[in-house]
């Protein structure tokens, strides 16, 4: 009786560890279906050509997408503007101040910023920016991507700056380093590494987001360089063709997305050598 | 003795206090336009809908059309179709999301199956949110509308149904992360007590493992139901943007997300621009308090762990 | 007694409400090396560092009292100034893992913004390292990154960066107790000749080192100072029941 039982719990072991690994493979499936669609529908429209040009009308052959990659290279360095040294001081603060009344409420306020969903920031630049120059434009595309960007710089910055050893601070302050010099001279440049990952890393988010561009940036057919103009940018283009009626547009949407999705991964990839690089060893 | 004096002159002690102030002044306002850009967020918001807040009030909530052109705006429907959505994506994930945190945690922490599955997660993680509508539409909704011929039902394709699936598919790494890194905290001790009485890995999981990481889990469960909730561009691309209340979940419905996705450039007057706005807020306040109570939880987790 | 560089006058500090120093009159005679020993928590660390005005830094602490560095009170001065002129090496080897070897010892100038020629620069690193006995070692090394050294070599090189900075007086908070033996007596060979150019406080809880390399050696208990003098003195006769206990070893 005794035998019979353990051996039904072996079997029982065994079966769930099966069923784990069952699961867990059925659960990375769909990357591996939703990348293959991507690379078999994609990589046809994909040429030199489709890179340089600009989109066309329904109908005209040869449509590109230009002015969406160059739209999304501004809109990712717009981004930049507003989030990196605002980032970096509040998480400078943040990592020298580990107590306080204001530590406490902006840390909290950087965790509700970083659950608001995207649209809803997109409303909020609307709001700010669209309405009082009564256009859309990448300006405000920008604004709103960076208010996302934000949350993970200022936390990027204060875990990395966290890491670094009190010892590094005492031997700068004892040479009669004044603080602020030591906080940018000494402390900074020893984080570097880990602050600048977190950039990367939120700025292949900030590639592929389309909502907060929906009604900011707006997109457009035009290559515009005029960062207070409507502008295309990649996840727009692939959102608006994707969903249209046409075709030859479904085609150019899976070239965009194999572009997008190629450009994320090679993104991720670059920031892991980054890190690996220039990680500061103490 | 000592280094030439010159340079530490009373004027550059000055210049030197001085630069002090102004870096610890240029801390502290960043640190404070963090919290005002919160609070500004909010009330903007707020402001913005006070048109449809006066005019509609309660109704807005609890009523059920949204019909732009005869300017009756409630937003029931959508409330419906976002927690359906959430909550059934979050069903559909669950055992995945279980399964790889258990998978990386206990049985291949380390190795190559272990880096194969924790990068496949996280690449999964990393596509953007409107390629996954776009495969969704093209290749998921086509599948879903032949299983509904075969149910015998309206072959939409698009649907409730359709979105829980994307979103199931997009949630999965933000559980499965937690899940694991709060599976692997569970001290070693507390299992090995298991096994030496001679416990089977099934059962030390079951009875030890699992209780342990409750908490933990149920964190990432509430922060994967944030990240569902606020879900915008696969949704609006497979839910069949329709305003109205979906009475199955193959019906075609629309989210609070999709439909300010779906409306907002378009909308000229100012009770629909209001509305939506204010069903932006209801998001807003509605993710927040999800993901503050998660966060609570994590950080609760981590400290007595 | 000698000439003394720096003389403590009823210094007190305390951490919040607890009180770490009490009451400590001490003169430190120039040019010479003196210990400060005592049992783990005597506050023979919280004493040099009241002398550089690092204690201050930490939240909650408070000093009173006064230092005089050559007659002038270092409370009264500016703290970047009397940490310039008084040089500290800590426990713990750190080297800025940013910086090369060169930038290393020259970091004071550098990161105070302190413009000098590329030749005094040179001069100086050279003459630091030298001081140090590190130059040989590292000569054909200077523009790598400090990491590669030995925990040894290390703090020779945080002793060039304080040493590049000229102070008057070099605070040294066990310097050697995580190094190995060798390392140890080459630093401990290091303070000896440091001497003639610095005056040299040397915090350490390793009695036999203290009888090694110091001239004079303040014994300090329970934030009290205890005994104060020639080393040989109080190695071999001790005056106060409780030096005499802690060099026999009653309290660790």
């Amino acid at each position: 009786m005794q035998g019979d039982k353990v051996s039904v719990r072996i079997f029982g072991d065994k079966a769930f560890k099966l069923f784990i690994i069952f699961l867990s493979f059925v659960a990375v499936l769909p990357l591996f279906l939703v990348l293959g669609y991507i690379i078999k529908n994609g990589i046809a429209s994909v040429n030199w050509q489709f890179l340089i040009n600009l989109p066309k009308p329904v109908g005209e052959a040869g449509g590109g997408i230009s002015n969406a990659l160059v739209g999304t290279g501004i809109l990712m360095l717009l981004s930049c503007v507003f989030s990196v040294p605002l980032g970096i001081l509040a998480g400078i603060y943040l990592s020298e101040h580990r107590r306080g009344k204001l530590s406490y409420l902006t840390r909290l306020c950087v965790e509700v910023l970083q659950g608001v969903p995207s649209i809803v920031i997109g409303i909020v630049a609307y709001l700010w920016v669209v309405l009082p120059m009564r256009t859309f434009s990448a300006f405000s595309g920008g604004v709103a991507l960076s208010i996302m960007m934000l949350p993970v710089v200022v936390r990027t910055t204060e875990e990395t700056l966290k890491l670094v050893p009190n010892a590094l601070r005492e031997a700068s302050l004892a040479l009669g380093v004044p603080y602020h010099r030591t906080i940018l001279k000494v402390i900074l440049p020893a984080g570097m590494s880990g602050i600048v990952s977190g950039i990367l890393l939120s700025l292949t988010r900030i590639a592929g987001e389309t909502a907060p561009l929906l009604f900011t940036a707006f997109g457009s057919s035009f290559m515009n360089l005029n960062i207070f103009k409507p502008m295309s940018a990649l996840p727009l283009l692939i959102f608006n063709y994707a969903t249209s009626p046409y075709p030859e547009w479904h085609s150019i949407a899976w070239g965009a997305s194999f572009v997008l999705v190629v450009f994320v991964l090679v993104l991720n990839l670059i920031t892991k050598l980054v890190v690996r690089k220039w990680k500061t060893q103490f | 003795m000592g280094i030439d004096y010159k340079e530490t002159t009373d004027k550059s002690l000055k210049k030197i206090s001085s630069s002090e102030l102004i870096f610890r002044r240029v801390l502290y306002i960043s640190a404070f336009i963090l919290v005002v850009l919160v609070g500004a967020v909010f009330f903007s918001l707020l402001v913005s809908s006070f048109p449809s807040l006066k005019k509609l009030g309660i109704r807005f909530l609890f009523g059920k059309t949204w019909d732009p052109v005869k300017g009756e705006f409630g937003a029931f429907s959508f409330l419906v179709g976002t927690l359906l959505t959430s909550f059934l994506a979050l069903l559909i994930s669950l055992p995945f999301s279980l399964s790889i945190s258990i998978f990386l945690g206990e049985y291949f922490s380390r190795g190559f199956f272990s880096s194969f599955l924790k990068s496949a997660v996280e690449i999964l993680a990393g596509i953007p949110s409107v390629i996954y509508g776009f495969w969704g539409l093209f290749i998921l909704v086509p599948v879903v509308r032949a299983f509904e011929i075969k149910l015998g039902i309206m072959p939409y394709g698009v649907g409730i149904f359709t979105a829980s699936l994307v979103l199931s598919i997009m949630i999965i790494p933000y559980s499965a992360t937690i899940g694991r890194e709060v599976i692997q905290l569970v001290p070693s001790e507390l299992k090995e007590a298991a096994f030496s009485l001679g416990a089977t890995k099934f059962e030390v999981i079951r009875k030890v493992v699992l209780p342990y990481a409750r908490s933990g889990i149920l964190a990432g469960i509430l922060l994967s139901l944030g990240r569902a909730l606020g879900e915008t561009m696969a949704v609006t691309m497979v839910i069949g943007n329709a305003n109205i209340l979906p009475d199955s979940i193959f019906s075609p419905s629309n989210t609070m997300a999709s439909v300010i996705a779906n409306e907002f450039a378009e909308a000229t007057e100012t009770l629909h621009l209001s509305s939506l706005i204010e069903v932006g807020l209801l998001l807003f306040i509605v993710t927040t308090i999800v993901n503050i109570i998660g966060r609570q939880i994590v950080k609760k987790v981590s400290i007595e762990v | 007694m000698e000439d003394s560089i720096l003389k403590i006058e009823n210094l007190c500090a305390y951490y919040g409400n607890e009180q770490i120093l009490k009451d400590i009159n001490l003169s430190f005679p120039r040019n010479k090396v003196t210990a400060v020993m005592g049992p783990s928590g005597c506050g023979k660390t919280t004493l040099i560092r009241c002398i550089n005005r690092m204690h201050e830094l930490v939240s909650g602490a408070r000093v009173s009292g006064k230092v005089f560095l050559d007659k002038e009170d270092v409370y009264s001065m500016h703290p970047i100034v009397v940490r310039r002129k008084i040089g500290m090496v800590f426990q713990k080897p750190n080297p800025f893992p940013t910086m090369n070897i060169y930038d290393n010892v020259i970091a004071g100038y550098k990161l105070n913004g302190i413009k000098i020629s590329k030749e005094e620069q040179d001069r100086i690193v050279v003459e630091s390292l030298k001081k140090a006995a590190l130059w040989d070692e590292v000569k054909d090394f200077l523009y790598r990154k400090g990491t590669f050294l030995s925990g040894g070599q290390q703090q020779r090189l945080c002793i060039a960066r304080a040493l590049a900075m000229k102070p008057e007086v070099l605070l040294l908070d066990e310097p050697t107790s995580a190094l190995d033996p060798k390392a140890t007596s080459r630093i401990e060979e290091l303070i000896g000749e440091l001497k003639k150019d610095v005056t040299i406080i040397l915090v350490t809880h390793n009695i036999a080192q203290a009888a090694r390399v110091s001239d004079y050696t303040a014994f300090l208990y329970l934030g009290e100072l205890v005994e104060f003098g020639p080393s040989e003195r109080i190695f071999s006769v001790p005056q106060d029941k409780r030096t005499e206990e802690y060099l026999t070893g009653k309290y660790g």
